[in-house]
C-alpha cells in the first residue's frame, strides 16, 4: 500500500510537470491555432540555459535566465517564423513547426553532445519520509511550483486584460481584432509564456531522480503531447487532467513493471501513449476537447 | 556524379506534373530514355559508396511516396511512418532468416518473405485504422507518435524476434536462383556485389511504386482523397466514404513504408532499432514537404534531397567550410544536413508552396494562368472549423 501511495504521489508530481508543458502547448493552440511540434525543443532550450549557467551565476539566477531564454526562443520563433505564416492552414503551420523543431533540436543536441548536464538545484537527493511513505524533495518542489504556476496562470487567463484578450482571440480572431486586440502581441505572448512554462518543466524533468539534462530529455518532453491531446487540444482543464493522467500512468507502470516483466522493460515510457490511444478510441476529440461542429 | 543524380531527379520530378497532353513528346521521351540508360549504366561506373547512397534514396523515395499519399494527398498527418518501416524491415528478417542461431526465423524463400513483410505492414496499418479513420490533423499526428514508442518498445524488448538493442542480420535477397549478396559476380569486367545487384531491384521497385501511386492519385481514389483533404464534409456529402478512405490510405501508405523498410534492410544488411525512431519519421515528413506535397515526383525529389544531402556532405566535408568530421567539435556532416533541411522545410512552405516539383515546373514552362501544376499543400481542413 505504501508503494502505491509513493507511486501515486510521484506520479501526481510528475504529472503536474507534464501539465505545465501541456498547458503551454494548449495556450499556443488556443491563441494561434498552431499545433506546436517544436514544443519539446523549447523545453530543451530552457533546460540547457539553466544547466549551463548555474555554475557561474548560481541556481536561481540561472533558472530565471533559463525561463527568460526559453521565452525568448519561443517569442523569436513566433516573430521570425510563425508570423510569416499567419492565416495559413493548420496543418501547414504544424509542418512549419516540425521544421523549426528539426533546427532547434539539432542545434541543442549538438551542444549537449553526449554530456549529462546537472541542473544544479538546491534540493539534491534529499528525501522526506512521512510514516511508511518517502518522497524526494524535488518531487514536492515540482508539485508545489507547478500547482502555483498553473493557478496563477489560470487566474491571469480569467481576470487580467491579457487573459481576456487571449481568450477573445481564441474565440474569434476577427472580432477580437476589430475590438482592438492586437493579435500579433497575443500570439507573441502565448509563445513566450509557453516557453517560460516549458523551461520550468525542464528543470523538474532533469532533477533527481533523473540523471540530468541529456539528449533523451526531449523524448521525455514529448509526453506532454499525449497529455495535451488526451485532455483535448483546446482545453486548459484538459491539459491539467491529461498531464496528471500521463504522470500517474507513467509512475505506476514504472513502479509495477517488475510484476509485468512479460511486457518488457521501460514500460513507463510507453504507458502514456497507450492510454492516449485508448482514450482517443472512445473520445476522438479528447476528454474535454470541444467536439467539432460543422455547419454546411 | 551528383550532377547526374540531380538531372535524374528533376526529370522524374517534372513527369507527373503535366496535366495536359504531352507538349514535346519527342524531347521528353528522349530525356526519359537518356536518364533510364544512365540509371541502368551507373553500377558499371560508380563505386559502392554512391550506389549505396542511391539505394538509400530509392528506399526513402518509396517510403516518401507512401507518406505523400497519406499526408500530401489526403491531408492526414502521420508521425508514425518509421514504425511501418520497422515492421517491413524486421518482418522481412523474421520471415527470411533460417533461425538457426540467434533470433527466430521462419526460413521462407526471400522473395516470399519480402511480400509477406509488406503484407504485415499493411495489416499493422489496418489494425490502427480505428484511429486512422476517425482522427485528423494534429490529433492523428500525435496519436501516430504512439506508434513510434510502441514500435521502439517492441524492438528493444522482443529479443527473440528483433535481436534487441544490437539488432539482427538481414538475410540476402534471392530471386530466381540469383542471390543478392557480396559473392562477386563479374558482369562485363565489373565485379557485381550486393549494391550493384540491388540497384536494379531498387530501380524496378521504385518505378513500380511510382507508377502505382500515380495511378491511384490520378484515378477515382485520388480525386476522393483530394476531396477529403480539401473539404471533408463536402466529400462525405458527394458520397465519398470518408472513414473508409482514410483507413484505406493509411493501410496503403504503411505498405509502401513496409516495402521501403525491406529495401533499407537489404541495403544496410543489418537492422538496428535505434534507426527507426522519431527522427526518421520527421525526415520523411521533411522529404515530402521539400519535394512537394501530394505528388509522386515530389516525394522522389524530396527523398533524394534529404537522403543524399548527408552523404554528399560527408563525402566532401574536407572541402566544405563549417563542416568537420564527426567528433571534432565542429558541425558534423549529418548535423549540417539536418540544419539545411530543417531550414528547407521552413523556407519551402514560405517561398515555394508546392516544393521542388513546383520549382522544376516553373523553370520548365512559364507559368500560365489557370494551370495549377501541383495541388496546393495547404488547402486542407481550415474551412470546416
Amino acid at each position: 500500500m505504501s508503494t502505491f501511495a509513493e507511486l501515486l504521489l510521484n506520479g501526481l508530481s510528475l504529472g503536474s510537470v507534464y501539465a505545465l508543458v501541456a498547458l503551454g502547448f494548449v495556450v499556443i493552440f488556443r491563441a494561434t491555432e498552431v499545433v506546436n511540434f517544436a514544443h519539446a525543443s523549447l523545453l530543451l532550450a530552457g533546460g540547457y540555459v539553466t544547466a549551463t549557467l548555474h555554475d557561474d551565476i548560481g541556481f536561481w539566477p540561472a533558472l530565471l535566465a533559463g525561463i527568460a531564454g526559453a521565452a525568448l526562443v519561443g517569442a523569436a520563433v513566433e516573430f521570425l517564423v510563425m508570423r510569416r505564416y499567419r492565416g495559413s492552414d493548420q496543418s501547414v503551420l504544424a509542418i512549419v513547426t516540425i521544421g523549426v523543431d528539426i533546427l532547434l533540436t539539432t542545434e541543442l543536441t549538438r551542444r549537449i553532445g553526449t554530456d549529462v548536464l546537472t541542473p544544479g538545484d538546491p534540493w539534491g537527493d534529499a528525501v522526506l519520509t512521512v510514516g511508511p511513505v518517502s518522497i524526494a524533495h524535488t518531487r514536492i518542489a515540482a508539485f508545489v511550483t507547478a500547482s502555483l504556476l498553473i493557478t496563477v496562470f489560470l487566474l491571469a487567463f480569467r481576470f487580467t486584460s491579457w487573459g481576456v484578450a487571449m481568450r477573445a482571440a481564441a474565440e474569434s480572431p476577427e472580432t477580437a481584432a476589430l475590438m482592438g486586440v492586437r493579435l500579433g502581441r497575443v500570439s507573441l505572448g502565448a509563445w513566450a509564456v509557453a516557453g517560460g512554462l516549458a523551461a520550468v518543466a525542464a528543470l523538474f524533468l532533469t532533477v533527481f531522480p533523473t540523471p540530468g539534462l541529456e539528449r533523451a530529455t526531449s523524448l521525455a518532453a514529448l509526453k506532454a503531447f499525449p497529455a495535451a491531446i488526451l485532455g483535448g487540444l483546446d482545453s486548459t482543464t484538459g491539459a491539467l487532467v491529461g498531464g496528471l493522467l500521463v504522470g500517474v500512468t507513467e509512475s505506476l507502470a514504472t513502479g509495477y513493471q517488475s510484476d509485468l516483466t512479460f511486457l518488457g522493460r521501460g514500460l513507463g515510457d510507453l504507458a502514456p501513449y497507450v492510454v492516449m490511444v485508448a482514450i482517443l478510441l472512445i473520445r476522438p476529440a479528447g476528454l474535454f476537447g470541444t467536439k467539432e461542429l460543422a455547419r454546411v | 556524379m551528383s550532377e547526374v543524380l540531380t538531372r535524374d531527379e528533376t526529370d522524374s520530378a517534372s513527369r507527373p506534373a503535366r496535366r495536359r497532353p504531352l507538349r514535346l513528346p519527342a524531347a521528353r521521351t528522349a530525356t526519359g530514355a537518356a536518364c533510364a540508360v544512365l540509371l541502368l549504366a551507373l553500377p558499371f561506373y560508380v563505386d559502392r559508396f554512391w550506389l549505396q547512397a542511391g539505394l538509400f534514396a530509392m528506399a526513402a523515395a518509396i517510403g516518401a511516396i507512401g507518406l505523400n499519399l497519406l499526408t500530401g494527398a489526403t491531408g492526414q498527418l502521420s508521425m508514425g511512418h518509421a514504425f511501418f518501416l520497422a515492421v517491413g524491415a524486421y518482418g522481412y528478417c523474421v520471415f527470411a532468416a533460417d533461425g538457426g542461431d540467434g533470433p527466430a526465423g521462419l526460413g521462407l524463400p526471400a522473395w516470399l518473405a519480402a511480400v509477406l513483410a509488406v503484407a504485415v505492414s499493411g495489416i499493422a496499418g489496418g489494425l490502427f485504422s480505428p484511429i486512422a479513420g476517425r482522427l485528423r490533423g494534429a490529433y492523428l499526428g500525435i496519436a501516430t507518435l504512439a506508434l513510434i514508442f510502441i514500435g521502439q518498445h517492441v524492438l528493444f524488448n522482443a529479443r527473440d524476434l528483433t535481436g534487441g538493442f544490437n539488432g539482427r542480420d538481414v538475410p540476402p535477397l534471392s530471386l530466381f536462383g540469383l542471390t543478392f549478396d557480396d559473392r562477386e559476380l563479374v558482369v562485363a569486367n565489373v565485379p557485381f556485389g550486393s549494391a550493384e545487384k540491388l540497384w536494379y531491384v531498387g530501380l524496378l521497385l521504385l518505378l513500380g511504386c511510382g507508377l502505382f501511386a500515380r495511378g491511384v492519385l490520378r484515378g477515382r481514389p485520388g480525386r476522393a482523397m483530394n476531396a477529403i483533404r480539401d473539404h471533408r464534409i463536402a466529400a462525405g456529402v458527394i458520397g465519398v466514404p470518408v472513414a473508409r478512405y482514410r483507413a484505406g490510405v493509411f493501410v496503403l501508405s504503411s505498405m509502401y513504408a513496409g516495402l521501403a523498410g525491406v529495401l533499407l534492410a537489404l541495403v544496410f544488411q543489418r537492422t538496428v532499432p535505434d534507426y527507426f525512431g522519431i527522427t526518421l519519421s520527421l525526415d520523411y515528413l521533411a522529404m515530402i514537404v521539400i519535394g512537394g506535397l501530394g505528388s509522386v515526383a515530389g516525394a522522389v525529389a524530396g527523398a533524394a534531397f534529404v537522403s543524399l544531402l548527408p552523404q554528399l556532405l560527408t563525402r566532401y566535408s574536407d572541402a566544405l567550410p563549417l563542416v568537420s568530421d564527426p567528433g571534432t567539435g565542429g558541425i558534423a556532416p549529418g548535423e549540417a544536413a539536418r540544419y539545411l533541411y530543417g531550414a528547407a522545410v521552413v523556407a519551402v512552405v514560405l517561398f515555394l508552396p508546392g516544393g521542388l516539383v513546383r520549382l522544376a515546373a516553373r523553370l520548365r514552362v512559364k507559368p500560365r494562368p489557370g494551370v495549377r501544376v501541383t495541388p496546393r499543400p495547404g488547402a486542407t481542413e481550415g474551412e470546416e472549423r
